[in-house]
Parts: C-alpha cells; sequence; structure tokens
C-alpha cells in the first residue's frame, strides 16, 4: 500500500516542484573551474522564443549531452554555441572567452561535428583532413603526422586514398571525428553524432567519446534526440520548448524522480486514471493512452492496483526510471 | 620580418585550400565541363547559322557576320554558366557539407568568399580559354598582345560573374529557387548585354536598360580586345575602351564587395 511506514502519502504530490526546484538552483551555481559556462541564454526567431533563459556549466573531461526532443531548441543551442549564430541575449563564456566578442579565438578552441556531413564526398579522406588543416594553419609535416596519427587512432589509415562517398556510415562518422580533433581543440561540439549509425556503431562511438574525455581532457558537448545516448554522459541537461527543464548526472535525475515507475494500460485510460488517483492517493500522467505512476514501493502498488481494478487493467509494467520518464514527470509531455 | 612572412603564408593557406577544393571538386565531376560548354556551342552554331542567312547585325560586313557578332557573346554565356554552376554547390554545401566546417574555422568571412570567387575564375576561364580556340571561325587572328589582353578580360568577367553568383547563393537556403533567378535575372542580363545583339536601332528603353547593365560593358571591352589586332573593325558599339574596362574593373569591385557582405551577414 502506498500508506508508507512514516505515513506520508502525499509525497507524490509535492515531489514534482521540489525536484524541479532542487534541479535547477542545483545548476545555477557556477563551477569554479567550468570552461564553458553559459547563463541566461535566449533567442528567438521572428515570433518563436527558441531558446528561453537558459543557464548551464560544462567542465573539460567530462560528456555532456543536451536532451531534447525535436523542437526543443537544442539545434539553435548547437548552432550559437559552434559560432554558427550570433548570441542575441544572455552570455556565454568558452574558456573564458566571450562568444558575441571573441569569436575568432573560440573558433580555434572548437572541433564540431555537424548532423549532416561535413565531408566532401567528392574528396580522399586524407584531402578532407588536409583541407581542413589547412584552415586551421597546418601544413607540412605537422599536419601530415597529425592526419596519420588520427586516421591510425580511428582505425581507418586504411581506406585514407579512398574518396568518401564509398565509406560506410559508420566509418564516415569516425573521419569527421578525426576532422574536428585535427587542430587539437579543447572543446568537441558535436549535433546528433549517433544518427544514422546502427546500436553497435553508436556504442562503439559512445565509448570512444568518454575515452577522449577522460584520457585527452577534452570537453566533449552533444546534442541527442536518442535516450541512450543521453545515459552515456557524464551530465545531461534536457530541454523542452527552448527550457532546461533538468540538468545533471542521468542517475541522480532518475532516482530524485521517484522510486519506481508503473505503467498501465487500460482500454479506458480516461476514467481509470481519476479512479486510481482517488483509490489510493496518487498523481497518474497520461501520456499515449498509457497511465504512468511513480511511486517507492513499486511491486507492492502492482499488486494492489490489479487486485483493485481486475477488469480495467489489461497490463501493467512496472521498471526503474529512465531519462524518458524524468521528461515525462517534468514537462507532462510523452519524449517525441 | 620572418615572422611576417610566415604569418602571411598562413593567411594565404586558407584561400589556396579552399579554391583547390574548387578544383578539384570540378576534375572530379567533369559532366560539369560538358553542361557549361555544351550547350552555348549549340545556341551558337544553331542560332548564329540560322541568323546569319537572314538577319544582318548593324554594321555587318562581308567579313563579319552574325556568327562572327554572337561569337563573344557566347565566349560570355560559358563564362557565366560555369560561374553559376560553381557557385551552386555553395547552397548545399553550406547545408550540408565541407562549407559548414570552413564557416566554424577561424577563417574571416572576406577570404572565404575571395577564394570561391577565385575557384570560380579559374574554372570559368580554363573553359573559357577552351573556346577562344574556336576564335578563327569568328574570323579572328590574335596576337600576342590580343590574346593576353582577351585573358585579362575574361578573367575580370569570370570573377564579377562568379561573385554575382554568390551574392545570390549566399542568400538562398536551397537551389530550388536558383533557376527562377537565372532565368530572370541572369540570362537576361546576358541577351541585354549587347552579346545577341546590338543596341542600334532598338526601342529607346531597351536601348537605355542595355545601357544601364554593367555587362553591355565587359562585352565591349571583350570585343575591343578581340579584335584589337584584327583589320576589319568590331562592330561600332560606340563605348569606348576605356570607359568600358573602367565599368567591368567597377562591376568586379561591387560584386566581391556584395557577395562578402552577405555572406557575413548570412552568417556570424
Amino acid at each position: 500500500m502506498l500508506r508508507s511506514e512514516n505515513g506520508r502519502q502525499e509525497v507524490f504530490l509535492v515531489v514534482d516542484t521540489e525536484v524541479l526546484h532542487s534541479i535547477v538552483t542545483e545548476s545555477r551555481q557556477p563551477m569554479a573551474d567550468s570552461q564553458i559556462q553559459v547563463e541566461n541564454l535566449s533567442h528567438a526567431y521572428q515570433q518563436r522564443q527558441a531558446l528561453d533563459n537558459i543557464s548551464f556549466d560544462v567542465s573539460c573531461g567530462e560528456i555532456f549531452g543536451l536532451l531534447g526532443p525535436n523542437g526543443s531548441g537544442k539545434t539553435t543551442l548547437f548552432r550559437i554555441l559552434s559560432t554558427l549564430m550570433p548570441v542575441t541575449a544572455g552570455t556565454v563564456r568558452i574558456f573564458g572567452h566571450d562568444l558575441a566578442t571573441e569569436v575568432k579565438a573560440i573558433r580555434n578552441l572548437l572541433g564540431v561535428v555537424f548532423q549532416h556531413p561535413g565531408l566532401d564526398a567528392k574528396l580522399t579522406v586524407v584531402e578532407n583532413l588536409r583541407h581542413h588543416g589547412h584552415l586551421y594553419g597546418l601544413a607540412g609535416k605537422t599536419l601530415r603526422h597529425r592526419i596519420s596519427e588520427l586516421l591510425e587512432r580511428f582505425g581507418v589509415s586504411d581506406r585514407a586514398t579512398e574518396r568518401v562517398e564509398v565509406l560506410s556510415g559508420g566509418l564516415q562518422r569516425r573521419v569527421e571525428i578525426a576532422k574536428a580533433l585535427l587542430h587539437s581543440p579543447r572543446v568537441l561540439l558535436l549535433d546528433e553524432p549517433t544518427s544514422g549509425l546502427d546500436v553497435a556503431a553508436r556504442r562503439q562511438l559512445n565509448d570512444y567519446l568518454s575515452m577522449l574525455a577522460r584520457t585527452e581532457n577534452i570537453l566533449v558537448l552533444m546534442t541527442t534526440h536518442l535516450l541512450d545516448d543521453a545515459e552515456a554522459c557524464n551530465r545531461v541537461g534536457i530541454l523542452d520548448e527552448g527550457k532546461l527543464v533538468a540538468l545533471g548526472d542521468p542517475d541522480e535525475l532518475k532516482t530524485k524522480v521517484g522510486g519506481d515507475v508503473i505503467i498501465i494500460e487500460s482500454v479506458d485510460s480516461g476514467t481509470l486514471g481519476p479512479a486510481i488517483n482517488e483509490k489510493f492517493k496518487v498523481s497518474t500522467v497520461l501520456t499515449d493512452d498509457q497511465l504512468r505512476i511513480e511511486c517507492e514501493r513499486g511491486h507492492e502498488f502492482v499488486r494492489d492496483v490489479v487486485a483493485a481494478f481486475p477488469e480495467e487493467i489489461q497490463s501493467v509494467r512496472f521498471g526503474k526510471p529512465t531519462l524518458e520518464d524524468v521528461f515525462i514527470k517534468l514537462t507532462g509531455n510523452p519524449f517525441v | 620580418m620572418c615572422r611576417g612572412r610566415i604569418r602571411k603564408i598562413k593567411n594565404l593557406l586558407p584561400i589556396a585550400t579552399i579554391w583547390w577544393r574548387e578544383i578539384i571538386r570540378f576534375y572530379r565531376q567533369r559532366s560539369r565541363l560538358f553542361s557549361a560548354i555544351a550547350q552555348p556551342l549549340v545556341f551558337w552554331i544553331l542560332i548564329g547559322s540560322g541568323l546569319s542567312a537572314s538577319f544582318r547585325p548593324a554594321g555587318a560586313t562581308d567579313e563579319l557576320d552574325y556568327i562572327a557578332y554572337f561569337y563573344p557573346g557566347i565566349v560570355v554565356l560559358v563564362l557565366l554558366f560555369t560561374s553559376i554552376f560553381a557557385t551552386i554547390s555553395v547552397v548545399n554545401d553550406r547545408r550540408e557539407g565541407f562549407l559548414q566546417g570552413i564557416l566554424v574555422a577561424p577563417v574571416p568571412r572576406w577570404r572565404i568568399v575571395l577564394a570561391q570567387a577565385l575557384g570560380g575564375t579559374t574554372l570559368a576561364l580554363l573553359q573559357g580559354v577552351l573556346l577562344l580556340l574556336l576564335a578563327p571561325m569568328a574570323g579572328i587572328r590574335f596576337g600576342a598582345a590580343s590574346f593576353f589582353l582577351t585573358l585579362g578580360v575574361m578573367a575580370l568577367l569570370a570573377f564579377s560573374l562568379t561573385n554575382l553568383g554568390l551574392l545570390i547563393a549566399w542568400r538562398m537556403d536551397s537551389t530550388q529557387g536558383f533557376h527562377a533567378i537565372m532565368n530572370l535575372l541572369l540570362i537576361p542580363i546576358w541577351l541585354l548585354s549587347g552579346a545577341f545583339f546590338p543596341s542600334t536601332g532598338v526601342p529607346s528603353w531597351l536601348a537605355w536598360t542595355m545601357k544601364f547593365n554593367p555587362l553591355t560593358y565587359g562585352l565591349a571591352a571583350f570585343r575591343h580586345s578581340l579584335y584589337l589586332d584584327t583589320t576589319a573593325k568590331a562592330f561600332g558599339e560606340g563605348t569606348s575602351w576605356l570607359l568600358s574596362l573602367l565599368i567591368t574593373g567597377l562591376f568586379c569591385i561591387l560584386t566581391y564587395v556584395g557577395a562578402t557582405f552577405t555572406a557575413s551577414a548570412q552568417t556570424n
């Protein structure tokens, strides 16, 4: 039963605002050694507010994930951080440089991997890297050494003289990352790096990025709409409709949300929801015709709810919260 | 002093690399060569021969028939087409391609545009030179001075036409609108430059439009340089050497500044 030992049944009703508050206030305290500091960043396209007063910090050695559904503002944020779009409101500092005024200094520090292929398909792997190196003033022996070193490390040395158009998607992505790292940037920005990759290649990429952040002390910031990718990050910021709704360690975020997650399917979820709320004093959330309930001691709740509504319930799923649950909890919307 | 030179080389490196990429890309997509040259050539032979029999441009002589009149216009059309093909790729490249990476690199926009314009100019010049081989068919005999002068004028023309293309391309999000602009703006600029018909005897509104078309002066300069060593005089265009060169040079500078300005305004 939900009347837990200490008898605080209302805990499920107040937790929402408390979690939200604690998550957001915690993030507002800037870390002393953070290398990217975003403060009160906003951006509007004509009518639409794409980013709404966003603040967060990222430090070297960590992988930071910006998680959000399509249209949540993460691409806008990526374009601003990668210097493609100007800062119009708020401040962004990268290694102490102001993004609004010191673009050139910041560009030298950034390695950027775009969502759409950033390689020239008509050029060979080496040619792509060589042209890229020239843009950053690298040339001659230094450049040649750096290129062969990176191709070696990414396991594409044997394909070096082939045109990019004949490589598989996974290999192309590796070449893109090698290209972005060529000029030894301090910050690696990636926009949806795993899109279009199969599960194995995705996992490999995430592992590689973790290793990179740890061993090279590079700051890795990536956007993603995939929950699996976000789970692999040290910290995530969850974006929804231009607002940063959560920020923190993925595990921490999940534990803060609630004990267990129960998902109930029913032929008539619309009436079952209020009935469950009434009987068990919980708050159910209806998404995609499913009822979602977060509570402590979920195994007991499952037993009791099935006993109470044997006819109405078609299926019950029980699990530990995921980042998707965090998102649904904080926004009330399904993650799509 | 040595350090200054190294810095200079470092500044030139991005320009050289962007320029060289344009050349390699073109070399590896040779169908572009065909499409930029074949179409104007077919125009020249069909329209030129067809109109020669029934139609004499004002100022024509026995040596200078319509085929000869049309020849400089066709060379400029090849320059125009090549420049446009070179700039169309900018639209896609910026959205999904290597250009994305160039835009986040520490390279000033004016250098990027300069490199792109020089790339387009080089490609246009290479194809223009191929067409100069056909000059004898138009009754033109080159001396060395005439040849190099012609190359110079072609370079100026190709540079301004590429920049004109870049000016448009940097504004566009997709290539879909490019055809409309080509048909409604670029082709009319060419048609009304004296490439297709001289301005003598046309209705006055048309004559005035042609007078205000910068390409009219480019074409006049081109005709002057082509016929420098030929005893038979070029069609009397009424535009002096000096004025046509001056305006062509000005057109070069204005289109380049315009393209740089557009590129800077469209990106951070």
